[in-house]
C-alpha cells in the first residue's frame, strides 16, 4: 500500500480535529477503504481511526426506538437481543453482510457514510425512515443518501448513531452477487401504521431508491401475492456483467415478494 | 511510524512500523509467524484469518497499527506443543486440505465459528460460515467434515478443548 499517516482517535472531539487536516478520511472497520486504498481508488494522506471511541460503540433500544451507535459491528447488530426483538429484519440483514470475518471488523457507521451503491444498510435506514446522527446535526434518511457513494455528510462530518423507531412489521431479502456478497437487488419493507415503504439497495443506477410500484401494491396488501403481476420500469436500473437492468427489475418484485413473506413470519 | 504493541500467542511483542503496514506483514515478516498466510490480498479469500481480541479478522484489512493495545492468536499459536489443537487434529483426521495453502485460515475461521455455535454446528451452517475462506483445490467436503468432526470433539470436551482460542 502507498504511504498513509495513521491517527487514532480517543474521542469524537479529537477525530473531529484530526479529520481537518487536508485529504484526512475517517477509518472505521475499514472493510471497504482498506481495500479501496490499496487499489488506490482512495488515497487519503491520513486516516483518522474512530474504532476505539467508546462513545461510537454499542446499542440502544427503549421500547420500539433503536439507537446504534455508528462504530458497531455488523455481527454486534446481528447478535443483538435488544435489537432482534424490535426488529428481526436488521440483524438478518446484518447476520448477512460479507463474510463472518467482515462482519467482526465493519460498521454500520461505515457503511452508511460509503453509501455503496450495492450496501444493505442503507436500504434498512431509507425504509425505516432513520435518522442519521452526526457530531453536527440529525439528518433523516431521505434526505441522508444522494446517489452513488454519495451522501449529505459533510467534510469531516462524523456520524456518531444512526436511530429508528422499529416499524410494525420488515422484512429484507437480497439476492447476493456470489463473488462478492454484495446485494445484486435487495429490498427491505416496513410497514407502519398501514403505510409501506420499500426501499431497494443494488439495482438502481443512482444508489439505493424507494420503488413507487412496490409500495403502492403493498399498501393494499401486504401480502406477497399483491406483488403478483407488478413490474417495476428498468429505465433507471444499473445494468453491468452480473445483470441487465431488466432482470434486476424482475429481481426487486421477487425480493420485495420474499422480504414481506419474511415480515409477516 | 507506528508504535506497534500487542500480545501475540501469549506472547508480548513490539515494533515500529511504517503506518501502511498490514497486520499479516507484521506477522510474517517482522514476527516470522510465517503460518498466516497471503492469499488474495482483497478480502476476499480468508488465508489471512487470525483472531484479533477473540474474533476471526481478515489481517490483510486491517492495519498493524491499527490492531495496537489488541491480542493476537494465528495458527501458530493453537497448538500446546506436540498436542494439535481438535481443529487441527480434526483436519488431519478428515483429510480437510490439499495444497494446504487455505489451511491456516479455515482453521482460525473453524475455531472462531465453533466457538460462536456452542450449540454444535450442522452442515448447512458450516457451509455458509465458510462463505469468507476460498479453497482453490475445491476441496470444501473434507474441510466441513473436519469442522463438524471437531465441533463435535469439543463440545464433548475432547482435546484441547478448554483452551479454544
Amino acid at each position: 500500500m502507498y504511504s498513509v499517516s495513521y491517527q487514532r482517535a480517543g474521542t469524537i472531539a479529537e477525530a473531529a480535529k484530526l479529520l481537518e487536516a487536508g485529504d484526512a478520511a475517517a477509518l472505521s472497520g475499514g472493510m471497504t477503504l482498506i481495500p479501496a486504498m490499496k487499489t488506490r481508488l482512495s488515497a487519503p494522506s491520513t486516516i483518522v481511526d474512530l474504532r476505539h471511541i467508546p462513545a461510537l460503540k454499542g446499542i440502544r433500544a427503549t421500547g420500539r426506538r433503536v439507537t446504534i451507535a455508528a462504530a458497531t459491528t455488523h455481527a454486534e447488530v446481528a447478535a443483538s437481543a435488544e435489537v432482534k426483538g424490535v426488529c428481526p429484519a436488521l440483524c438478518h440483514l446484518a447476520a448477512h453482510i460479507g463474510d463472518p470475518h467482515v462482519r467482526h471488523m465493519g460498521t454500520i457507521g461505515g457503511s452508511v457514510a460509503n453509501n455503496d451503491p450495492a450496501a444493505d444498510y442503507p436500504a434498512a435506514l431509507l425504509a425505516m425512515e432513520a435518522t442519521i446522527v452526526t457530531n453536527k446535526r440529525d439528518i433523516a434518511a431521505d434526505q441522508f443518501f444522494k446517489g452513488l457513494f454519495e451522501t449529505a455528510l459533510e467534510e469531516g462530518e462524523i456520524i456518531t448513531a444512526v436511530t429508528f423507531e422499529a416499524p410494525d412489521q420488515a422484512g429484507y431479502a437480497k439476492f447476493p452477487n456470489p463473488a462478492s456478497r454484495y446485494a445484486m437487488t435487495g429490498v427491505f419493507v416496513a410497514r407502519r401504521s398501514g403505510q409501506v415503504r420499500a426501499a431497494v439497495t443494488g439495482a438502481g443506477d443512482d444508489g439505493v431508491f424507494r420503488s413507487a410500484e412496490v409500495e403502492t401494491a403493498l399498501s393494499r396488501s401486504f401480502d406477497p401475492a399483491a406483488l403478483q403481476g407488478v413490474s417495476v420500469p428498468a429505465g433507471n436500473l444499473m445494468g453491468d456483467i452480473h445483470a441487465s437492468p431488466e432482470y434486476r427489475a424482475n429481481l426487486i418484485v421477487v425480493m420485495a415478494k420474499r422480504a414481506v413473506a419474511q415480515a409477516n413470519g | 511510524m507506528s508504535d506497534v504493541s500487542l500480545v501475540v500467542n501469549g506472547k508480548a511483542v513490539r515494533g515500529t512500523v511504517e503506518d501502511r503496514t498490514l497486520l499479516v506483514q507484521f506477522l510474517r515478516e517482522n514476527l516470522g509467524l510465517t503460518g498466516t498466510h497471503v492469499g488474495c490480498d482483497t478480502s476476499q479469500c480468508g488465508a489471512c484469518v487470525v483472531h484479533v481480541d477473540g474474533k476471526a479478522v481478515k489481517s490483510c484489512t486491517m492495519l498493524a497499527a491499527q490492531a495496537s493495545g489488541s491480542t493476537v492468536v494465528t495458527i501458530e499459536g493453537l497448538a500446546e506443543g506436540s498436542e494439535l489443537h481438535p481443529v487441527q487434529a480434526a483436519f488431519r483426521d478428515n483429510h480437510g486440505l490439499q495444497c494446504g495453502f487455505c489451511t491456516p485460515g479455515m482453521i482460525m475461521a473453524a475455531v472462531d465459528m465453533i466457538g460462536r455455535h456452542p450449540a454444535g454446528l450442522d452442515e448447512p451452517t458450516v457451509r455458509a460460515e465458510l462463505e469468507g475462506n476460498i479453497c482453490r483445490c475445491t476441496g470444501y467436503h473434507n474441510i466441513v467434515k473436519a469442522i463438524l468432526a471437531a465441533s463435535q470433539t469439543m463440545a464433548a470436551g475432547g482435546g484441547a478443548a478448554s483452551r479454544a482460542a
